[in-house]
Order: C-alpha cells, then sequence, then structure tokens
C-alpha cells in the first residue's frame, strides 16, 4: 500500500487530504498519474501539466522515480511560505 | 514539530523572540562578530486588497529536513559560523511574527549574503504554503516571488 498526501490548494482539488492505494508491482510516477487520473480526473491533469511538484518519502521526484510498496507519495502545489 | 529552543530549526505555532535567538546565536562561539538577521512578518496589503488573516500549513518532516539543507548548505558554502531558521505555521495575525533567520558569522559580508540566500531558498526549496483571507475569499498564495 502507498500513501497518497495532498497539501493545501490540492486538497480541496480532490477533496480530501491524504488517501491509500494498493499497487502490486512498484509503479512510475508517470503510471501513478494515470492511475490518480481515472478517479481524479483534475488532479490527473495538473500533474500532467507540471502544476504541481511532486515528492517520494520527503523527497523531490521526477517522472522516472519508482514508487514501490510502502512509499509516501506528496503532491505539492507551488510553495509560498517565507515573506516577500 | 520541533518547540525546543535549542535547536537551530524549527516549525512551530507559537511566537519567537527575535531577542532570544540572537542572543542563544551568539552563545554558539566566542568568534562571532557579526549577525544578521531577517524577519518575515504579516503584511496587510496584498495586490491592493486588505488581509484579514494569514495560515500557514506545512509538509512535516519534508519541510523540516529542506531547512536544515539550507542550513547546512550556507554554513559551508558562506564559511559562517551557525545559522538558525523559524518558521511558524497555524494562523498568523498582520504584523506578527512569521518566520526568522539569523546567519551569525566572524566578519559582517557573509551573513549578509548568507542570510539573503537562505530566505529566497526557503522559497523555493521548503513545502509550506501561505493562505491569505481577504473580503473577496480566501486564497493560497502561489505566485510570490
Amino acid at each position: 500500500m502507498i500513501t497518497l498526501k495532498y497539501f493545501a490548494s490540492l486538497k480541496s482539488v480532490v477533496e480530501k487530504e491524504e488517501d491509500h492505494l494498493d499497487i502490486k508491482n512498484p509503479v512510475t510516477l508517470d503510471q501513478l498519474s494515470d492511475i490518480i487520473a481515472a478517479t481524479a480526473p483534475k488532479m490527473g491533469e495538473m500533474i500532467r501539466a507540471k502544476k504541481v511538484l511532486i515528492s517520494v518519502n520527503q523527497e523531490m521526484a521526477d517522472d522516472d522515480t519508482i514508487i514501490r510498496d510502502g512509499d509516501e507519495v506528496a503532491f505539492l502545489p507551488p510553495f509560498s511560505g517565507g515573506t516577500k | 514539530m520541533s518547540t525546543s529552543t535549542d535547536s537551530k530549526i524549527r516549525i512551530q505555532s507559537e511566537d519567537f523572540s527575535v531577542t532570544e535567538e540572537i542572543e542563544t546565536m551568539k552563545k554558539v562561539s566566542r568568534n562571532i562578530g557579526g549577525i544578521t538577521t531577517f524577519l518575515g512578518t504579516g503584511r496587510e496589503l496584498s495586490k491592493g486588497e486588505n488581509i484579514t488573516k494569514l495560515d500557514f500549513e506545512h509538509y512535516p518532516k519534508m519541510a523540516e529536513k529542506k531547512m536544515e539543507e539550507i542550513r547546512e548548505k550556507a554554513v559551508k558554502d558562506f564559511g559562517i559560523i551557525d545559522m538558525s531558521i523559524i518558521h511558524r505555521i497555524g494562523p498568523i495575525d498582520i504584523g506578527e511574527n512569521i518566520v526568522l533567520i539569523v546567519a551569525a558569522g566572524e566578519h559582517r559580508q557573509e551573513t549578509f549574503k548568507a542570510c539573503e540566500w537562505a530566505i529566497a531558498e526557503l522559497k523555493r526549496t521548503t513545502p509550506i504554503w501561505k493562505r491569505e483571507t481577504t473580503s473577496n475569499g480566501e486564497v493560497w498564495v502561489q505566485d510570490t516571488p
């Protein structure tokens, strides 16, 4: 099982903060995007348009990152901490 | 969420004292000859709109990790003695403290550079988000340079 986490504006896009997904074999981020798009099309669209950053186990990921059972995948909108 | 005032990296909901943080930093080394601080505070105006409320959210563990990476790189690349970074989360009123960076070095030049680099890097790499409430409603800020 993998854990999916959504932050800030993305929580209202998918209407949840966290989700869990059973995957039989390791998947690429690209494949995971397809799985997510099947149930949350708007989220899938944002991932494909690179409007969100994605981390796996708290490290930034790219299209080729492999996701394995037990991983934590987080979807991160552009950061706005600190101050101007 | 770390709240120990001994930690150089902290994300906390409660306010902090700039004076206390500087005093803590001064105890790190007797070779400190200059300290530069950056303090970010809640601003009332944003794009011409009056902000009534600010709220900060973070990704626990990853945010602390990124802030620690910034601290370590600042010490290594700018040759400063030490740096502390504190960021508040949760609801914050206008005028309140949001973020503090304290850069200490033997001389002032490296501390100015390290401090400016660190706040820019924090905004670029640390998963912390700001939500502003104005008379037009709530919005997650995404385009602050």
